[in-house]
Order: C-alpha cells, then sequence, then structure tokens
C-alpha cells in the first residue's frame, strides 16, 4: 500500500516537473513571437498605409535611385530631409562589409585557437587557455566599441595610413574580437567530443599530429566548427554597440573597406530615440528590425540544415 | 547641452538638499520627445520647439508648453590645430558639408581630403546646421556620425584632416574656425561679445521646456536657472550667459 502512495507522488512531481519544464520552454517561444509580431506591426504601415508609403515603401528601400552619376550618390539613406530618402542599400552595404571583415578575422583564428586548445595544448595550458578565451565573451561591446574608437582606430591608422579613422577594418576587426569567442567555444567543443579512436587510427597509420589535427579531427568535427561560423555570422548581423561606436557612422552606398559605413542594427540604434511616433521614418526603422529579424532567421534555418546533412554524411561514413 | 544642465542640477542639488535633478542627454529631439511622453519634467533643446511638437505636447500632457531661453550658444566649427586653414565663409562650410567641396586645398588648406564628423539626426545642433549654414540641404552621405559634441571634439583632435561642429563650450584640444556670413563680410571667431553682439553668424538660444502646470519644484528649478549665480555658471561651462545679450 505504501509502495502505491509513494508511486502515486512520484507520477505527480513527474507530471508537475515535466509541466513546468513545457511551460518555461513555451514562454520563450512566446516571448519571441510576440516580439516579432510587435516589430512587425510597427513596420506594417510599409505595405498598408498610403501616408507611409508615399516615403517608405519596398521600392524606395531596395530600388530607387537618385539622379546621380556615381553609384554612392544615387542610393542615400536621409530619413529626415526636407525629400526624405530611405535606401537601404548603403545600409546593407555596410552590414555585410563589417560581418565580412569580422567572420573573416574571427573564423580561421578561433578554429585555430581551438584546434591547438583541443589538439596540442597541454592539459595544463588548455586550462588557462581555454578560459581566458572565453573571458572575451564576458567583455561588453561598448567597452569593445570604445576601445576600438579611441585607441585600435588610431593603431591602424598609423599601420595603413587609411584616410578615414573609422573604417570598415576598424568596426570589423572590432566586431571580429566579439565574434572570437563564439568561433572558438563552440568550435573547441565540438573538436573535443571526436572520439579517441579516430585519432589513434590516425596515429596508428603513420600520421603526424598535425596531419592526424587537420585532417581526421577537423573534417569530423566540421559540424560543430560551420554551426559555430553560423552563430557568428547571427551574432554579427546584429551587433549595434561596436558598430555604432566603431564604424564612423556614414551612410556611404561604397564597397571600398577604406569608407566609414553604418549598419542597419546601429541605424535602428542611433535614429529610434528621435524619431516622430507613427511617420515613414518610424516605419521604415521597424521595417529594418524586421528585416535583421529575417535574415538572421534564414540564416540560422538554412545554417541547422546544411549541419544536419553533414551530421548525417558523417555518420553514414562510420557506419 | 547636456553638460550645462548636468552642472546646473549639481550645484542645485547642492544648494537644496533633498531635490534630485536627474538629467539625461541624447539631443533635442530625444529630450523633445520625452516631453511629449511624459517620461520627463523638462526638456532641454537647442533649438526651438517646432508648431507640431508642441501642438502634440499640450494635446499628451494636456498643458501649454513653458518655454524659457536659459543660455546663449555659439556653434563653432572645429579643426584640428594643425590645420593651417583659419576662416571659412559659410557659403564654404555649405560646400564642405553637402560634399561639393571634398579637399583642403580649394579652401586655402593643404592638398588632404576633408573627413566630415557631424551629428545624428536626432540633434538640435544638427537641424540648426542644416537649417543655417546648408539652408536645408542634404548633408554628404560621407559625414560620420557621432553621439554627442565631445565624441566629435574627439574625433577631430586625432584627426589632422577632419572638420566638425558644435557647441562652443567643447572647445578642447581643437581649434574654433572664425567665420565669414558671405565672401564680402570680415572673418568673426566665436567669444563671448561676438556672439552676445550678434556678429558671430552662428549663434543661439538654448532653452528649457517645461509645462505650465508643472509641479512647483519643476518651476522652481527653471527659475532659479536665471538667478545671477545659476548663469555664472553657464559661463563656467563654457557658454554664455542671457544677460550679456544686447537687446
Amino acid at each position: 500500500m505504501q509502495g502505491q502512495a509513494r508511486d502515486r507522488t512520484r507520477k505527480i512531481v513527474d507530471g508537475l516537473m515535466s509541466a513546468i519544464f513545457t511551460a518555461t520552454g513555451a514562454v520563450a517561444i512566446i516571448f519571441i513571437f510576440l516580439i516579432f509580431l510587435f516589430t512587425f506591426k510597427e513596420a506594417l504601415p510599409v505595405f498598408t498605409d498610403a501616408e507611409v508609403r508615399k516615403e517608405a515603401n519596398l521600392e524606395q528601400f531596395f530600388v530607387k535611385a537618385q539622379p546621380a552619376e556615381h553609384f554612392e550618390e544615387r542610393y542615400v539613406w536621409q530619413p529626415t530631409s526636407d525629400v526624405p530618402k530611405m535606401s537601404l542599400i548603403p545600409l546593407l552595404l555596410g552590414t555585410f562589409k563589417s560581418t565580412f571583415i569580422a567572420l573573416l578575422f574571427a573564423c580561421p583564428i578561433g578554429v585555430a585557437a581551438a584546434l591547438f586548445s583541443s589538439e596540442f595544448a597541454s592539459r595544463r595550458l588548455r586550462e588557462v587557455v581555454k578560459p581566458a578565451i572565453e573571458l572575451l565573451a564576458g567583455i561588453p561591446s561598448v567597452v569593445l566599441g570604445f576601445f576600438a574608437l579611441l585607441i585600435l582606430a588610431s593603431w591602424l591608422q598609423d599601420a595603413f595610413g587609411f584616410t578615414y579613422r573609422l573604417n570598415a577594418y576598424n568596426a570589423g576587426l572590432a566586431l571580429g574580437i566579439a565574434l572570437l569567442p563564439i568561433v572558438f567555444t563552440i568550435s573547441e567543443d565540438g573538436l573535443a567530443a571526436v572520439p579517441r579512436g579516430y585519432r589513434e587510427a590516425s596515429m596508428a597509420l603513420g600520421a603526424t599530429r598535425m596531419q592526424t589535427a587537420i585532417k581526421v579531427v577537423l573534417p569530423a568535427a566540421a559540424p560543430a566548427v560551420f554551426a559555430a561560423f553560423v552563430l557568428a555570422f547571427g551574432r554579427a548581423i546584429g551587433e549595434t554597440m561596436i558598430l555604432l561606436m566603431a564604424g564612423g557612422n556614414a551612410a556611404i552606398a561604397s564597397f571600398s573597406l577604406n569608407d566609414p559605413l553604418r549598419t542597419l542594427s546601429a541605424t535602428i540604434a542611433a535614429e529610434l530615440g528621435e524619431v516622430v511616433f507613427g511617420s515613414a521614418h518610424y516605419a521604415a526603422l521597424f521595417f529594418i528590425g524586421t528585416l535583421l529579424f529575417v535574415i538572421t532567421f534564414i540564416s540560422n534555418s538554412a545554417g541547422n540544415l546544411i549541419i544536419a546533412r553533414m551530421r548525417r554524411r558523417m555518420q553514414g561514413d562510420t557506419a | 547641452m547636456v553638460i550645462l544642465t548636468q552642472r546646473l542640477a549639481e550645484e542645485y542639488m547642492k544648494r537644496k538638499a533633498g531635490t534630485m535633478v536627474q538629467v539625461n542627454g541624447g539631443g533635442s529631439g530625444t529630450g523633445i520627445a520625452a516631453l511629449i511622453n511624459g517620461t520627463v519634467d523638462l526638456a532641454q533643446a537647442s533649438r526651438p520647439m517646432k508648431d507640431d511638437e508642441r501642438a502634440s505636447a499640450e494635446k499628451a500632457r494636456g498643458s501649454q508648453v513653458v518655454e524659457t531661453p536659459v543660455a546663449l550658444d555659439s556653434l563653432a566649427v572645429f579643426v584640428d590645430e594643425a590645420n593651417p586653414v583659419k576662416e571659412l565663409s559659410l557659403e564654404q562650410l555649405a560646400a564642405i558639408y553637402t560634399g561639393k567641396t571634398r579637399n583642403w586645398k580649394d579652401v586655402g588648406g593643404k592638398d588632404a581630403p576633408i573627413i566630415l564628423y557631424g551629428r545624428e539626426n536626432s540633434s538640435g545642433t544638427y537641424d540648426y546646421f542644416k537649417e543655417h549654414v546648408l539652408n536645408k540641404a542634404d548633408f554628404s552621405a560621407k559625414v560620420q556620425t557621432l553621439q554627442g559634441t565631445a565624441a566629435i571634439v574627439n574625433a577631430v583632435s586625432r584627426d589632422e584632416n577632419g572638420i566638425g561642429y558644435g557647441g562652443i563650450a567643447y572647445d578642447k584640444g581643437v581649434r574654433a574656425l572664425a567665420l565669414k556670413k558671405d565672401a564680402q563680410s570680415p572673418a568673426v571667431a566665436p567669444s563671448e561679445a561676438t556672439v552676445a553682439d550678434g556678429t558671430y553668424p552662428l549663434s543661439r538660444k538654448l532653452y528649457f521646456y517645461s509645462l505650465a502646470n508643472s509641479p512647483q519644484r519643476v518651476t522652481e528649478f527653471v527659475q532659479w536657472s536665471l538667478t545671477p549665480e545659476a548663469q555664472a555658471l553657464v559661463k563656467a561651462v563654457g557658454y554664455f550667459p542671457l544677460n550679456t545679450q544686447a537687446h
């Protein structure tokens, strides 16, 4: 009898706990959904409101060019002008330029550091290196931005003689520092999870440690490394403070990495404080927010698909 | 103008124990929007309130808006101390900021590109400059917009080809150019005298905006800001007190 009672309490506690966990999981999803709904709702006038659409619509954002000779004068973001011009082209270019440099910096270094930490470092060294790099993630982005604005920009200008102190290299490098711990941690976990047998088999066949690391362990951890890149990309697209401070914030439709840049996220941060509620400019800023949301959503989903496929292929190989 | 109100608030809190004045920056548009939304009692602005802003404030807060000029400010144009250019006409300045003039040699400097610094479009300084220098034309896309005059001064002081604009109070490590109203008129450097007699072409009033039904503690602070002791602080911060105004 007593045993039955205990069984029943266990069942009740069990059921209660799983209900709580389901609820917390659901809360997270509901929040994301509600945030998206709110952002999209505020951006909706871009599609529906005739008054807003005069100044802010998809054609304005992506196609409309001003009559000018140079590419950079044709696509203009001047939302508070007497004749508002709201081309997102310069902002998109700014976002992709900074993201490109940041990934170019953070991905190779992050993966190389992860390889070193998991394959070459002694256990004691590894216990120092790993937390040290992960500590980088704890630096607030405003501090990184400040560093880039005051110090990094001067170093780069002195070293390379850039015309503009604040340019895509400076912003991208500062952003890259923020991405480094993401790339490192996830790749390192992936590399460390590769079964010992792989390494032993490779060594037994006469491969050196270097050959084992690059040709056996790294490919085996490819899904994790790729997942690290995808996450880093998402962070880079959305990061605001570093770029607001280090990028120079000039909305120039230029492909040159020497020019200052203004990203989508920095535009929201800089302009939302002042914008007239319900105006075309307001709707345009929320449209940018929605756009950022969609870009990260697509990149994450595509990333997950590719990772799943890589995993399947890997398992097929080992079977 | 946030440094001015900050100083005034500190002094006021010292004098009147138990009062709390909290000051935030972000640009005149931000302050006025906050007054409209009811998140602040008092907005500071470096430009007069626009009619539609006044209307929406009165509608949202159900009370008349009260405007109180507190100080005079001159908008200075800064270059690096090493820059050989000493003066510009407003016309040249407009050509520089709209992107028509791109090299210092075209305005009497050395052969180097002009690096433009300016404010975000939420800033009263941005509006003032756009209206009074550019004649409402658009700024060049190459203007690097920074988050405050202090940031601009800092950037210009590190950039020998840089040019920036902002309140004269922030004049540290950079040189304020003398300005000419037009090509023929004499170049006038910003100073208390030239701002007060109106010969310096870019000067403006700084305002406090409150509501007619503001609580007494707010009106007391506004009234105090016009007393001689507060106006002395205005001068100490680097703006110009109102009473030196000739008219």
